[in-house]
């Protein structure tokens, strides 16, 4: 008997804490990010890779920018936000609705980029000629 | 299988070999097109920069006016730096205009200052991250993936060319990213220099003042001038070999 | 005095963990609204950089440094009296090296990025060499606590001992490079920073100690043995004496070199509060008072002098380093020397400094996380110094 509350116990403390009800959609505690490509079929690489290597991408390609100087590689942090900017807002930030930070708060990973980039598509600082 | 001669194969491929080669040798500093004064050709992309090149400034105080602020504003446009925070003393200012008065006679000057871009730069010798780097082609920069804002580059400029980004920020420029925490400084455009522009001040002087260009080619209207006159670096006592001259002081 | 009733002592305890745990939280409150707002809520800006936080943390850092010295002495040069004192020499060490470090972390301007500062080491800077010199600090104060406090670990406290001691002269002589490699500012970019910071650490340090170990016997009821404490008494006026030398020897030759003697008639004469706090708080209050406390007879027989004289260090501390760090600061460069020189960011003008409430609730902060992590530590394990008098006396150590 004694067992069996101690199983029972662990069994409901595991469904409490388990990710499954948080599996998002109706109901679910955490909404699905909004994945909106906004020009389909243009990215650098297929959305599985990118999805799972696009920190090292920009990391690694930051670095050949930054201290070697390396310019137009493909992996542009400018060129993404150009093409993944929502039409309707013109950035890749916003609660729920921005490329890039819906799917960074469903994931909770800090997005630590628009701190310094501009996330806003095709702005133009007030002044700068092309 | 085509009926190919291997002895002319070998000396097509050793042949586009040579010239490829000898391209990627000259092609680094290689200025193709001479337009203008100091303009270089836009680096090919995929292309490092290249230790070949010194880029460089020369000021002539004698040109330029007093009271005239053209190459701050035209930096600040350039470079998205707009906010104005309640105290001044904590703007951002990569370039400014310094009016100097001789103690003895009273003759006063006016010139810009900047980042000096030293070739051996205090402010990378104390960076902790090694934010603050000197990139192959001698601009000295702020990796702000790097930087904590610690401010010690700050303390070890001998210029005060360094500011400290003290607010968020909302309106930069897509080519110039610069954010609250890190600390920055005058680039040399270097988003314009990769494209074979000139750094916006030296674009925007009326009065023609200052020049931009190599340093290490002599052919350079840069270096002809700076053979052709007597030019100083700002304390050159410390030994720092500037990146920027000046002319008239 | 009477001994305080066991269960007032453990209501007391609490009510001064509680203090401290407040002004340590208010501290941290305080640093998380600069990190979210930016250091436009502070009074820092793009000429002086570097402010009030500074001056706390180093101020820990440097005593923290210092305050070993006491355990060195008995460790490492053998002198009997010492030796009981040497574990509460080693808690200071942390708590406020952990204070210091606290504040000066949190002032950064990214502080989230302190796995980046880890894992980034430039060798030429000696901030990057703190990230090896600090965490260094801990592990070998660790080692050498345990070889003090597990009494099979005891024959290696001399060992423990002197590895501690090079150590923090490694360190403290970082402390001051980080000033001294700054070749462009006239207050700084001088070859006897490092030593005059290890100097001021061995003053800092003691008087640090002289009050913790002062209200730690007043709560045990228990006195300081005349002899231990002329002996340690002597030994702070001495430190005081050596730290008054190095800073007139600075500002003394200072004032030889042409080029710096309008800094030096800035800090010494005309600079407005930075004058007021070096002769005023520094020179008066922290080093002729209580030289004049701890040397002349009449007075350093009086209870409780040698706590009192060691406060008035501490102003002097604070003050001296607002003047050294906050004052070098506010001197404008000389870019254009022979020039008057002025612009809109502040070239050629004596910038003024107001410390804002945040940057000021930090400092604190830093002072409160030390102040903890002293109060728990004492409660929990064995760091109060017990003298035994009869084998100091045998040794030679005291004379009744």
């Amino acid at each position: 008997m004694k067992l069996l509350r101690i199983l029972a116990t662990l069994l409901f403390a595991t469904a409490a804490v388990s990710p499954a009800p948080t599996f998002a959609g109706e109901g679910g505690r955490t909404p699905k990010p909004t994945v909106t490509i906004e020009t389909p079929g243009k990215c650098v690489a297929p959305a599985e890779e990118m999805r799972r290597n696009h920190m090292e991408m920009l990391k690694h390609q930051r670095d050949r920018t930054m201290r070697a100087g390396i310019r137009g590689e493909p992996a542009s942090l400018n060129a993404c936000i150009e093409c993944h900017a929502s039409k309707k807002t013109g950035t890749v930030l916003g609660d729920g609705t921005g490329f890039c930070q819906s799917c960074h708060e469903y994931a909770a990973v800090k997005l630590d980029c628009f701190e310094c980039h501009q996330p806003k598509a095709g702005f133009k600082a007030a002044g700068v000629k092309q | 299988m085509s009926n190919t001669n291997p002895r002319r194969a070998f000396l097509a491929a050793a042949g586009a070999g040579v010239a490829g080669l000898g391209f990627t040798a000259i092609a680094p500093g290689l200025h193709l097109m001479a337009v203008g004064e100091a303009n270089a050709a836009m680096r090919p992309a995929g292309t490092p920069a290249s230790p070949a090149i010194r880029w460089g400034l020369l000021i002539d105080a004698s040109k330029c006016a007093p009271g005239c602020n053209k190459c701050v504003e035209a930096c600040h446009d350039e470079n998205g730096i707009s906010e104005q925070l309640p105290d001044p003393r904590q703007n951002s200012q990569w370039i400014r205009k310094i009016e100097l008065v001789d103690r003895r006679n009273g003759r006063t000057t006016t010139l810009p200052m900047m980042c000096q871009h030293c070739a051996k730069p205090p402010c990378v010798d104390v960076c902790p991250t090694g934010a603050s780097m000197k990139r192959a082609d001698g601009i000295v920069l702020v990796d702000r993936h790097t930087c904590i804002g610690c401010r010690y580059c700050m303390m070890a400029c001998p210029y005060k060319a360094r500011s400290f980004v003290h607010a968020p920020l909302t309106e930069q420029n897509p080519e110039v990213p610069r954010g609250k925490g890190c600390v920055e400084s005058c680039t040399l455009c270097v988003h314009r220099v990769d494209k074979g522009q000139q750094p916006a001040c030296v674009e925007k002087c009326p009065e023609g003042a200052m020049t931009f260009g190599d340093l290490n080619d002599p052919e350079s209207a840069i270096s002809k001038r700076i053979a052709a006159a007597n030019t100083t670096q700002v304390r050159s006592d410390l030994r720092l070999d500037l990146g920027v001259r000046y002319q008239g002081i | 005095m009477a001994t305080l009733n066991p269960r007032h002592e453990e209501g007391l305890f609490y009510v001064l963990a509680a203090i401290g745990g407040l002004v340590t939280a208010v501290g941290l409150g305080a640093a998380l609204y600069m990190e979210h707002s930016g250091h436009v809520v502070t009074g820092m800006n793009n000429q002086i950089v570097w402010g009030l936080p500074h001056v706390f943390a180093i101020f820990l850092i440097v005593a923290a440094s210092g305050v070993l010295n006491v355990a060195s002495i008995g460790s490492v040069f053998g002198k009997k009296p010492y030796k009981s004192r040497a574990p509460l020499s080693a808690l200071l060490c942390i708590a406020m090296l952990t204070g210091g470090l606290a504040v000066i972390m949190l002032d950064l301007g990214r502080a989230d990025r302190l796995i980046v500062a880890a894992t980034h080491f430039n060798p030429t800077s000696v901030f990057g060499w703190n990230v090896i010199l600090y965490p260094g600090m801990y592990a070998i104060v660790a080692v050498y606590l345990w070889t003090l406090m597990e009494r099979r670990m005891n024959p290696y406290s001399k060992v423990a001992g002197l590895a501690t001691f090079v150590w923090r002269i490694l360190l403290t002589t970082g402390t001051g490079s980080i000033f001294a490699f700054l070749v462009a500012r006239q207050a700084y970019g001088n070859a006897i920073l490092p030593a005059m910071f290890i100097i001021m650490s061995f003053a800092w340090g003691l008087a640090v100690f002289m009050i913790v170990q002062k209200i730690m016997f007043g709560w045990n009821a228990m006195t300081l043995h005349p002899a231990i404490r002329s002996r340690m008494k002597n030994l702070l006026g001495t430190f005081v004496a050596a730290v008054f030398y190095f800073v007139a020897t600075y500002h003394l030759t200072n004032i030889y070199f042409a080029k710096q003697t309008s800094f030096e008639e800035f800090i010494l004469l005309s600079g407005g509060i930075f004058p007021t706090l070096f002769w005023l708080g520094y020179v008066l209050i922290g080093t002729v008072a209580p030289l004049l406390i701890l040397y002349v007879p009449d007075l350093s027989r009086i209870r409780g002098s040698v706590f009192i004289a060691s406060a008035l260090v501490i102003v002097g501390a604070f003050s001296l380093l607002y003047v050294f760090i906050i004052g070098g600061q506010a001197y404008p460069l000389d870019i254009f020397p022979g020039y008057d020189v002025k612009s809109s960011f502040m070239d050629g003008a004596v910038d003024s400094y107001s410390p804002s409430l945040p940057e000021t609730l930090l400092g604190f902060g830093g002072l409160g996380i030390a102040f903890v992590i002293t109060t728990i530590g004492v409660r929990a394990l064995h760091f109060l110094p017990q003298d035994d008098l009869g084998e100091l006396q045998a040794a030679g150590s005291i004379v009744d």
